[in-house]
Formats: C-alpha cells, structure tokens, sequence
C-alpha cells in the first residue's frame, strides 16, 4: 500500500508556481470565497450554541455572540439523555471498530497468505459484498434482528456491523505486500499461521491498522440510517439518531440543539486534527481502485 | 522444537490445507453472509410477499408491490428527484473539487492548512451539517435569512420552497463533498510526471494547453472514479434530506432511501419497501456496471 507517498511528497516543486498576476489574484478570489464558505457554518454553529435567544434574534448577522451562555450545553444534558446517547456511541463505534480490526485482518491473511482452494472465489464474494449498497440489506437485517430477539440492543447494533469488505479489501492489499520470505523464515522456526498472523504480519501492518480503525470508526460514529432503523428507545440512541429526533421535536432550541451538534463532531474533529494524515490515507487508497 | 522435526513438519504438510484459512475466514464470512449476501435474496422475496413482520402467514403477492411501484407518483417522484440530486451533486463536486486541486496543488504550508479547511466537511457527521444548514437558512434565526433582508429580499425560505428545497439539498451536499475529490485530485496531480510538462513548455505550450492536453488526460481515471464514489453515494443520499427537510415540502426533496426509509420503518410495509430497495439496488448495479466500463475502457488506453 503506497498510501504514504500520498500523504507526505517533499518532492513536488512548484509545478504551478508561474501563476500571471491576474491568474494569482483569481486564485486567491475564489480560495478566499471558498474558505469563508466553508468556515462560516463551522463557526457559527460554535457561536450559536453559546448563544442566548435574544442575541440570536437580535442580531443574527453577527458571527459572534453578542450575549454569551453556556445555557445550551447545560441543556443538552437536561433535555435528552446525552451521556447516555455519548456512551453508546462509544460502545457503537469503538466496539464494532475493534471487532472490524480483528476480523476483517484474519479474513485479509487468509485471502493474501495462506493457499486454499476457492480463494479466489472467497475474494470475489469480498468484491462483490463491497459493492452492495448497504440500504438494500436493511430491510432484511431488521427482520433477523427482530426474529433474534436483537433490535434494540448492543449486539444488534454491533455484530451485523463488525466487518467490513472495504477493510479486508484493504488489509488484503497491505498483507500482499509483506514479503513472503518473512513467514518461510519463522515457519521454519515452528511458527503456525496464527502466530505469523499476529506476531509478525500485524505489527508490520501498523499504517493499514490505523487507516481502517479510523475510517471505520469516524463512518460508525457518524452514521444515522443504522441506529436510527436499529434502536427504538431514548437509551438505546447514538448522538446522530439522538440528536436527528431532537431536532425534529424541538425546532427552537437552537443553542441545546448546536451544543449537541458540537459535542457531536468533537472527537472526529479532534482526530482530524491529530491524525489528518491517516484520513487523508484512507481517501487516497479508495483511490487506487 | 528441534530443527529436524519442524523441517520434517513442513515437508510433511500438504500444501493446500484448509482448515487454517476456514478459521481465518470464519468470522468475517459468517458475518458477510448472514448480513450481506443473504439479505440480498431475502429482500428479492419479502418484495413478492405483502409481508408484515412477526405476521404467522405472508401473503403471496407475485408482482404486485412492482407493479404498485411502477404506478406510484411517490415513488417516480423520488426516483427523480435522486436523480436530479445524483446528477448536478456529481457534476458540482467534479467541477469544484477540480478547481481547488488546481488551486492548492503546491506543498506549502499556507495551501496545506487550508486544504484541511475544505477537508474538514467530508469527515463529519452528515447529521451535524444538515442541522447547522438548517439553521443558517432558517428565514428568521438564520445568517442567511439576515442575509437576504437586509438586501431587501425579505425572508426567504430556501428549505420550506418547493422549489427551492431540492437545490439546496444539492448545494449543502456539494459543500460537503468537494473537498473529497479535492484530496483524491491532488494525489492524482502529484503522479503526473514534471517532465512532461517541461517538454510542452519546450514547445511553446502555454498554461492553457498544459492544463487541456496534459493534466485533463492524466487525472481521467481519478476522475472517473470519483465521479463514481459520488454518484453511488449521492444516489443514496438520506441523513441529509432526512435532517433538513424530512422529505418535504410536500415530497419536493423525496428520496429513493428517504423513501424506503418511510414505507418500511413508519409505515411498516416490509413487501413493498423490500420492492423499493431490489429496484435501488438494480439501479445501482446498472450504475456501477456503465462506469466500471468506463474505467476499463480507460485503462486500456
């Protein structure tokens, strides 16, 4: 996987660097249009939930707050259940995360390093699981889960969502790339595949874990068509479900519900800003094909 | 373990054993299987049933919820309007997603910072945009509201238009995913090679031409592949509408997800949106076929 040439190229001088005046100018035009575009909802979502109602109403103009609060993330806890909808997120995403991480890098191993037959079938079945929409399985799925016992539970949310073919599809592509003579040497050493798997391909496969363990994680924590069809009750919520509802109910409280929404992308922001690099990663390798 | 037992293991071996890799496959198989594959056919045979959930008896219906869908305005009407919102989402992202490549190509640190700007939208919750655009065009609390009047265009409400509700839809989700064809349009610039617009500048090539003969060509497949990820993923666009307009008004901005989404989980017509989603399905699969001939076409170029 040759993701980090992506991610970090020293090598690229200024191909573009004959920008004309006028050219130049343009260029900081539109960037600087685009640039407030895409700042501005970031910001005032951040000010309207310190917000009070009057200042709101009475200048919405303003990007800053005339009259500070902290009124709305002090309602965020009253108004919903927001520590619970927070840990089950966590739980969701963090969980089924983990889950995805071991399985779908034992289904690459197999796929890349041991011979069997039908592998090849095995990897298009991967292929072919990778293209279906997930909205197709939807219907379905609620019904094993209702016929289960598992709607509205843990494990109906984790368990259907706990592997994912992009991720193998990406492992596979990592483990390819691993050269063999690594396990020859340690399989004459006695070692048997799960001891190759985990002693020696897993920590070779540290950038591949970390790209399909925040790709996986920030779509989890995202989604809301999931928890939404999967939970019925306020306990069993994520943020996303949680904070959809709320905001189809209670249209005026504009501060609870931005406060709700900040606490919300928090963490994936947090990430982004640490780790930019692995997201980066995980958009160029969709890229490859 | 001596040397000679371990050597003597490996040559008694077969080569072609299948029990590790069964154990390595095991998990993600089962799971794949009972919440991927299967659910593929199950759905196909709900949708020939009037089938209620938990119900003793489902119904034989053969064609009928097709039929009923072929004659449904709801559902022509979303089909459309996941079209409409496919198409001008896809041609916006391509285009603007282009621009900025072009602009912030250069490894500056200024041009990096600011790509993470235009980033930042693709990894958050789609949930929490659609919320924060619902309330800036909110036509009495929002920036765009005290926008528009204080141009003297009064209070505008883009969300509660029927015209003007799909387009907005389509606006937020190009702001939304340009910065996706941004990022995998600038790895693409980087994989150009720089001699080859050292020899078309040799030849007298201005920036125009550059642009036309050298860098169009050279970023085609990445195009096209993001014009595919964008388009399977518009098509199925659903917490965005759901959010901001919950379909309305009046099913102007009614999806084929927001759709299925309704028919199953409010109305609880299990048949007739299993029906809904085979027909997403067969559209996307048709989709994807048409572009992954595309890119086939293109490698062999």
């Amino acid at each position: 996987m040759s993701t980090d040439s992506y991610v970090r190229t020293p090598r690229t001088r200024s191909r573009r660097a004959s920008w004309s005046p006028a050219g130049a100018a343009a260029r900081w035009v539109f960037v600087g249009i685009g640039l407030v575009f895409a700042l501005v909802p970031f910001i005032w979502m951040l000010s309207t939930s310190f917000r009070t109602e009057r200042s709101l109403f009475g200048s919405p103009m303003s990007l800053l707050p005339t009259e500070w609060t902290l009124a709305g993330y002090l309602g965020v806890w009253q108004q919903l259940p927001f520590l619970r909808l927070l840990f089950n997120t966590m739980v969701f995403a963090g969980v089924t995360t983990l889950l995805t991480l071991l399985f779908d890098s034992m289904c690459a191993y197999a796929l890349a390093r041991i011979e069997f037959r039908g592998r090849t079938i095995a990897f298009w079945l991967v292929l072919v699981t990778l293209m279906v929409p997930f909205q197709v399985t939807l219907i379905p799925v609620f019904v094993e889960l209702f016929q289960f016992g598992w709607l509205n539970t843990y494990q109906g949310l984790i368990i259907p969502r706990a592997t994912s073919a992009f991720g193998i599809f990406l492992f596979r592509q990592f483990f390819i790339s691993v050269p063999r003579e690594l396990d020859e040497a340690a399989r004459i050493d006695g070692a048997g595949h799960f001891r190759i798997y985990w002693q020696i391909i897993l920590p070779l496969a540290k950038p591949a874990i970390a790209t399909v363990a925040i790709l996986n994680f920030t779509a989890l924590w995202n989604d809301l068509l999931w928890p939404l069809v999967m939970t019925s009750s306020p306990e069993m919520r994520t943020l996303p479900a949680g904070l959809a509802l709320f905001g189809g109910q209670h249209v005026t409280d504009h501060a609870v519900l931005m406060a709700g929404a900040v606490i919300s992308i928090l963490p994936i922001a947090i990430a982004f800003f640490l780790a930019q690099r692995y997201f980066v990663a995980g958009v160029a390798t969709t890229g490859l094909k | 373990m001596t040397v000679l037992s371990s050597v003597r293991r490996v040559t008694l071996r077969p080569r072609r054993r299948l029990t590790p890799a069964l154990l390595f496959l095991a998990p993600s198989f089962i799971i794949l299987g009972i919440f991927v594959l299967w659910p593929i056919l199950a759905s196909l045979w709900y949708s020939l049933h009037d089938w209620t959930i938990g119900a003793k008896e489902q119904p034989w219906v053969g064609l009928a919820n097709y039929v009923e869908l072929l004659n449904d305005s709801r559902f022509w009407g979303a089909f459309i309007h996941s079209v409409v919102i496919t198409v001008f989402s896809v041609a916006g992202i391509i285009l603007l997603g282009l621009a900025l490549a072009l602009a912030l190509a250069n490894d500056g640190v200024g041009n990096r910072i600011i790509r993470s700007a235009f980033f930042f939208p693709t990894v958050v919750a789609l949930t929490s945009i659609g919320l924060v655009w619902r309330f800036l065009l909110d036509p009495d609390l929002g920036l765009v509201g005290a926008i528009t009047r204080s141009l003297g265009l009064g209070n505008i409400g883009l969300l509660q238009s029927p015209q003007l509700a799909l387009p907005t839809i389509i606006f937020v989700n190009i702001w939304r995913n340009a910065g996706f064809v941004m990022i995998i349009l600038i790895a693409g610039l980087k994989g150009i090679p720089e001699d080859r617009y050292e020899a078309a500048r040799l030849d007298g090539a201005g920036p125009w031409k550059l642009f036309r003969y050298i860098t169009l060509p050279a970023l085609r497949p990445t195009m096209l592949f993001g014009t595919l990820i964008m388009t399977i993923q518009s098509f199925q666009i659903f917490d965005l509408v759901y959010v901001m307009t919950g379909s309305g008004p009046l099913f102007a901005t009614d999806t084929l997800v927001t759709m299925l989404f309704r028919e199953g989980f409010v109305n609880f017509r299990t048949g007739y949106a299993a029906a809904i989603s085979w027909s997403l399905f067969v559209v996307i699969v048709i989709i994807s076929a048409l572009q992954l001939r595309f890119f086939r076409y293109n490698d062999v170029d």
